[in-house]
Formats: structure tokens, C-alpha cells, sequence
């Protein structure tokens, strides 16, 4: 298979089948094997991105052979490459735990074609070569959250889509203005040619102005400080297949991007890009952990946990140093199978105990042996507990900072890494440790087994976490070779634009 | 007619802003189409108003000669507008169920966290 199709794959996988899903007889059966299928070939298709890109460098493709910067590109680097990787294996573990927890009534409705929709978008933003098919795809992504989110259409879930829907339309309203914007002032939207191009424009101060648009609206998009209000108002209301799936793969697309525009276009004005980069990144691990501490309700409180690890992402982003970069591409994918292994086990609890309250929780460890594991070890990974994944992540992070010099980063990393840890113990305290509350009625639950189908996703993330976490050196090798693709946009624009100069 | 767009971009955003700040869904709904035409016209605007120029190579030549109107942030726009019009479709069909469930469009009536911490 030649590498340019290798990399349009991923978006006709997934949209092709949600096509196909819909046509099918409206039962569970045939969709719910459709989307496993679908990623599992997603999963097959990015590993062999990931290997081609490894070995022969960033592959792109001109849809339709309209030569770029006029026609359409898709571009892979490694790190886009090793995302698309992540996305199919994400798509995978939430597509059997749904077929595993939800009720077949809904398996039988719109959700797999949607999932799928949502998967397609994502991988479509991951591989996009301009800026206007980022927004495009984005949306496309967006159009199938909102759905996902509202499909039950319980009370709560219409005020959390309500407000999410007005938030993230109000972002894509701001991205659409920067990249007009940035048409009218450079004349081109791909990325390659916009590298090549902005640096010779002799307007860096517009060029800045506009890079705060972008910087706005990702930012909204990745949920960093102060833009971050629309993510624990949503995330904790549709079931827990889908959050995990919005916790895995949603705001990864704002770092991303945010790490793609301002590695490779607005370079113009690194230092003041940095310093608010820094300080944004900063203030996000800040208020997300505290905004955790007050929490009750488990899946509220890994919401803004969600949002305290967005923020090492950017800080990490904001040192744009190599080792910060390295870092940052490591903590991206321990973290999104951390996250998505607490948001797993969640909602194996709330099955077991039917409510996400901890308040109502409790003697989980002895009633559920298994799940009390499953829960721990992810727990202590995002902590950065070693010897799992998170450990070497957060290490990356902090060492990357103090090389830099910043010592407000490194401290603040520090401290925030003790507080995340002081919250997985208050979820471990409350709904595995204490006595169960008196007033509610305790009926013998049988603990679940791998049979129910809701452990062994989990028990793969989980793997994933020790894996990563006592075989470190090739992730960190692989982020290192990556970063240093973002670091030098010559080999990604030579593959986009050919000979050109 | 730059500055008199101009203004009228800056009306429609100002506009816009105002309508999410207010209580009622319907309103909110419409500040978002406020703020998408806003920024259609805001592409518009920005790449040059031409008038007159087709984008069209002249016989004999090889390429265009400035001025030409370009044709690219138009369908900018057009792509825009279909994606906001589906976007705010579901919208207002999300709009039309909270109505239903509480019988307003006061977003306070919709409201689930105060009853949640009461308890």
C-alpha cells in the first residue's frame, strides 16, 4: 500500500462506516461489530503510519493532485502519526465498553455511527495539512460531540450540551475570524506554505494579533485557564463510555493544535507566545486541581483533573525547548490512557453501586477486589507515583523545566502532582476504604467479573500504564524524534511542498 | 464601504456577545447566528472588496493580474455557513427539548446543580 493512502485511511475508515452503520437494520448487532471492526483496521492503519513515518519520514498526500498550497493536503509527522495510533486504540477500548454497558436499545440508535463521526473528525484534525480543514474537521468532531452528549436527553444532560453547544460554538466562531485573518494578511492557509510565508511577511505584530485568535480559540478548545468553564459543566452528565471517549480525545485536539501552529507558523514572537503560554499553563494546573478538591462527585472531580493535566501540556508547550516538547509527547499519551482508565473504572463503580456520588459509596475494596486494583494503579499513575507511566511523564515535564531554568513551572508541577495524588486518595478513601454510609441499604453485590465485558477495557489501559511506565525508553525515544520534528518545520514543509523552497 | 462593513461587523459581534449574556435559550441561539454572519462578513471584508474583477485568466495570459476578486475566502464562507446552519439546527432542536422538559427557555429553569447540592 503506498503512504499517501495510508493516510486518507483514517478519515474514509471511520466516516465510511458511520455511512454504512446507518444504512444498516437498526439493531445492536451489526453496528456495534461495524465501529469494532472499523477500529480495529483504525488501530491497524495508524500502526502502519507510524512505522512508515519512522522509517522513511513525514509522509503527505495532495488529494485529488492538486499540488499544494492550492489543493487539499494530508500530512503525518510522528507525532501525528503516533496520535492517529492512540485515537484507533481509544476508539477500540470505547467501543467494546460500550458494547459492554450500554443498553442495546441506544446500541441499536445513532450511537456507533456517531462515535465513529466523532473518531473520523479527530483523526481528520490530526492529519490535516491546512488551517481552514482544522476548523472543518473540528467541527465535524464537535457536530458529533454535541449529539453524543445530548442523545439521552435527561435534564441535566440538555443543560450541560446546552452550554457546552454555546461555549464551543462561540471558540469556533473566534478560530473561523483567525483564519480569515490570517488568509487576508498571508494569502495561503496551508500550513507548510504559511511556515515558509509568515516569516518574510514584515507585519509581525499583525502576525501576533492573529496568533492570539488562535491561541483563544484553542486554547477554549483544550480547556486551558481561563477558557475552561464548558468542560466540568458537561463532562459528567452522558454515560461513561461516552465522557471517556471526550476526556480521551476532545481536548487533546486543541493541544495538539495549539503545539502545531505555534511550533510551525507563529514563531515570529516566541518569547511573548511563551510567557503566555507558561502562565496559562500554569494557572490551569493550579485551578483544575483545586477546582478537584471540592468535588464530590467522582466524575466531576476527574473532570477537572482533566483540565490540571491539560495544563502540564501547555506549560510543557510553553518551554519549547526539545526536552519540553519530548515531555510533552509522552504525558500527551500517558495521559490520555490514565484519564481514560479512571473514567473506565467510574463507571464500573456507579454500576455496581448506581450512583457517582461518593458520599453514597463505599467498602468497594472488599465487595470488588479487581476494580479496587484496576482504580489504584491508574490513580497513582496520574499522581506520578512510580514505576507507571505517569511517573516518567510528569518526570519529562519537570525535568524539561528545570533545564529551562523555570523554576515556577517545576515547583508548580511538584505541588500539583502532591495534590492530584491527595484526590485519587480521597476517591480511594471514600468509595473503596470507608465503611459503606448507614442509611443506604447495602444489597450483596456479586463483584464483577471479566465476563461482564466492563473490566478488560480497563484492564487494558491499565496494562498500557505499566507498560509504558517500566518501558519507558522507546515512548521517550519515539517523543524525542518527534519533537524534534516540531522543532525543525524544514523537513515537514520539503514534504508538503516538494522541491519548492 | 470597508469602513461602513467594518462597523457593521464590530454591530453584529457586539450584538452578538450581548444576546449569549442573556438568560433566555432563544436569545443565546440567536447571538450565535449573530456572531456567525458577523464572521462570514469579517472574511468578506478583510480579503478585499472587489467589485468588477472576475477571477477569470485573460485570453492570451497565464496567470491573473491584480486587482481580481478572490475566490477562496468566499468559499470560506459558503463552507462556514453550512456548517453553522447544521450546527445551529441541532441547536435549537436541543432548545426546543429544554422547552418541553421545563416549559420556559430561562436557562436558570434548566438548572440541575442547585437542586444536586441541596440534597
Amino acid at each position: 500500500m503506498t503512504p499517501s493512502a495510508l493516510l486518507s485511511l483514517p478519515m474514509i475508515l471511520c466516516l465510511g462506516a458511520a455511512a454504512t452503520g446507518l444504512l444498516t437494520p437498526s439493531r445492536a448487532w451489526p453496528r456495534r461489530w461495524l465501529a469494532l471492526m472499523t477500529m480495529v483496521s483504525l488501530s491497524v492503519v495508524g500502526a502502519m503510519l507510524l512505522v512508515t513515518v519512522r522509517r522513511e519520514g513525514i509522509q503527505s498526500m495532495q488529494v485529488g493532485g492538486w499540488a499544494a498550497p492550492f489543493g487539499i493536503t494530508l500530512v503525518a509527522d510522528l507525532l501525528s502519526a503516533l496520535l492517529v495510533l492512540v485515537t484507533g486504540v481509544m476508539g477500540l477500548t470505547v467501543v467494546s465498553y460500550s458494547a459492554a454497558t450500554l443498553p442495546s436499545s441506544k446500541e441499536a440508535g445513532a450511537y456507533y455511527p456517531l462515535v465513529l463521526v466523532l473518531v473520523g473528525g479527530v483523526c481528520g484534525a490530526f492529519l490535516t495539512g491546512d488551517l481552514f480543514n482544522l476548523f472543518v474537521w473540528i467541527e465535524v468532531m464537535l457536530g458529533a460531540s454535541f449529539v453524543l452528549l445530548a442523545l439521552e436527553a435527561r435534564q441535566e444532560q440538555l443543560e450541560a450540551s446546552i452550554k457546552y453547544m454555546s461555549l464551543s460554538l462561540m471558540g469556533s466562531v473566534v478560530l473561523l475570524c483567525a483564519v480569515g485573518l490570517l488568509y487576508g494578511a498571508a494569502g495561503t492557509l496551508n500550513l507548510a506554505d504559511l511556515a515558509v510565508t509568515v516569516p518574510g511577511l514584515g507585519t509581525p505584530n499583525l502576525m501576533t494579533a492573529v496568533s492570539m485568535f488562535f491561541l483563544v480559540a484553542f486554547a477554549l478548545k483544550a480547556g486551558a485557564f481561563p477558557l475552561f468553564f464548558w468542560l466540568p459543566a458537561s463532562y459528567h452528565t452522558p454515560p461513561a463510555a461516552v465522557t471517556t471517549l471526550f476526556s480521551a480525545l476532545l481536548t487533546k485536539v486543541g493541544v495538539y493544535a495549539l503545539a502545531r501552529v505555534f511550533t510551525l507558523v507563529f514563531t515570529q514572537d516566541a518569547q511573548l507566545t511563551s510567557t503566555l503560554l507558561l502562565v496559562m499553563g500554569g494557572l490551569t494546573m493550579v485551578t483544575g486541581v483545586l477546582g478537584a478538591v471540592a468535588q464530590y462527585d467522582m466524575r466531576r472531580l476527574l473532570s477537572f483533573h482533566i483540565i490540571s493535566q491539560i495544563g502540564y501540556l501547555i506549560a510543557a508547550l510553553g518551554l519549547l525547548t526539545r526536552s519540553a516538547l519530548t515531555a510533552l509527547i509522552a504525558f500527551l499519551i500517558h495521559y490520555i490512557f490514565a484519564k481514560s482508565a479512571l473514567f473506565l473504572v467510574s463507571g464500573a463503580t456507579a454500576r455496581v453501586t448506581r450512583t457517582y456520588d461518593l458520599h453514597q459509596m463505599g467498602n468497594l475494596y472488599r465487595t470488588q477486589p479487581l476494580l479496587a486494583a484496576l482504580f489504584f494503579i491508574p490513580a497513582l499513575s496520574l499522581a506520578g507515583v512510580p514505576p507507571f507511566s505517569g511517573f516518567f511523564a510528569k518526570l519529562a515535564v519537570i525535568q524539561a523545566a528545570l533545564r529551562a531554568e523555570n523554576w515556577i513551572i517545576a515547583g508548580t508541577a511538584v505541588v500539583v502532582g502532591l495534590l492530584t495524588l491527595f484526590s485519587m486518595m480521597k476517591i480511594w478513601r471514600e468509595a473503596f476504604w470507608k465503611a459503606p454510609p448507614e442509611d443506604q441499604p447495602q444489597e450483596p453485590t456479586r463483584p464483577l467479573s471479566l465476563g461482564d465485558g466492563v473490566l478488560g477495557p480497563c484492564m487494558a489501559m491499565t496494562l498500557f500504564m505499566v507498560v509504558l511506565g517500566l518501558g519507558a525508553e522507546p515512548l521517550l525515544e519515539l517523543a524525542d524524534a518527534a519533537a524534534g520534528q516540531l522543532l525543525n518545520p524544514e523537513e515537514y514543509v520539503r514534504a508538503v511542498l516538494g522541491g519548492r523552497p | 464601504m470597508e469602513l461602513f462593513l467594518a462597523i457593521t461587523v464590530g454591530g453584529l459581534f457586539a450584538a452578538g456577545f450581548y444576546c449569549l449574556m442573556l438568560h433566555s435559550i432563544v436569545r443565546i441561539a440567536l447571538g450565535l447566528v449573530l456572531l456567525g454572519s458577523a464572521t462570514n462578513l469579517l472574511i468578506f471584508t478583510i480579503n478585499g472588496l472587489q467589485r468588477g474583477f472576475a477571477p477569470l485568466v485573460p485570453e492570451g495570459q497565464e496567470a491573473l493580474s491584480p486587482p481580481f476578486a478572490d475566490p477562496v475566502p468566499q468559499a470560506f464562507i459558503l463552507t462556514a455557513i453550512v456548517i453553522n446552519f447544521g450546527l445551529l439546527a441541532l441547536l435549537l432542536v436541543l432548545v426546543h427539548r429544554a422547552a418541553q422538559e421545563t416549559g420556559t427557555d430561562d436557562t436558570r429553569a434548566l438548572r440541575t446543580e442547585l437542586k444536586d447540592s441541596k440534597q
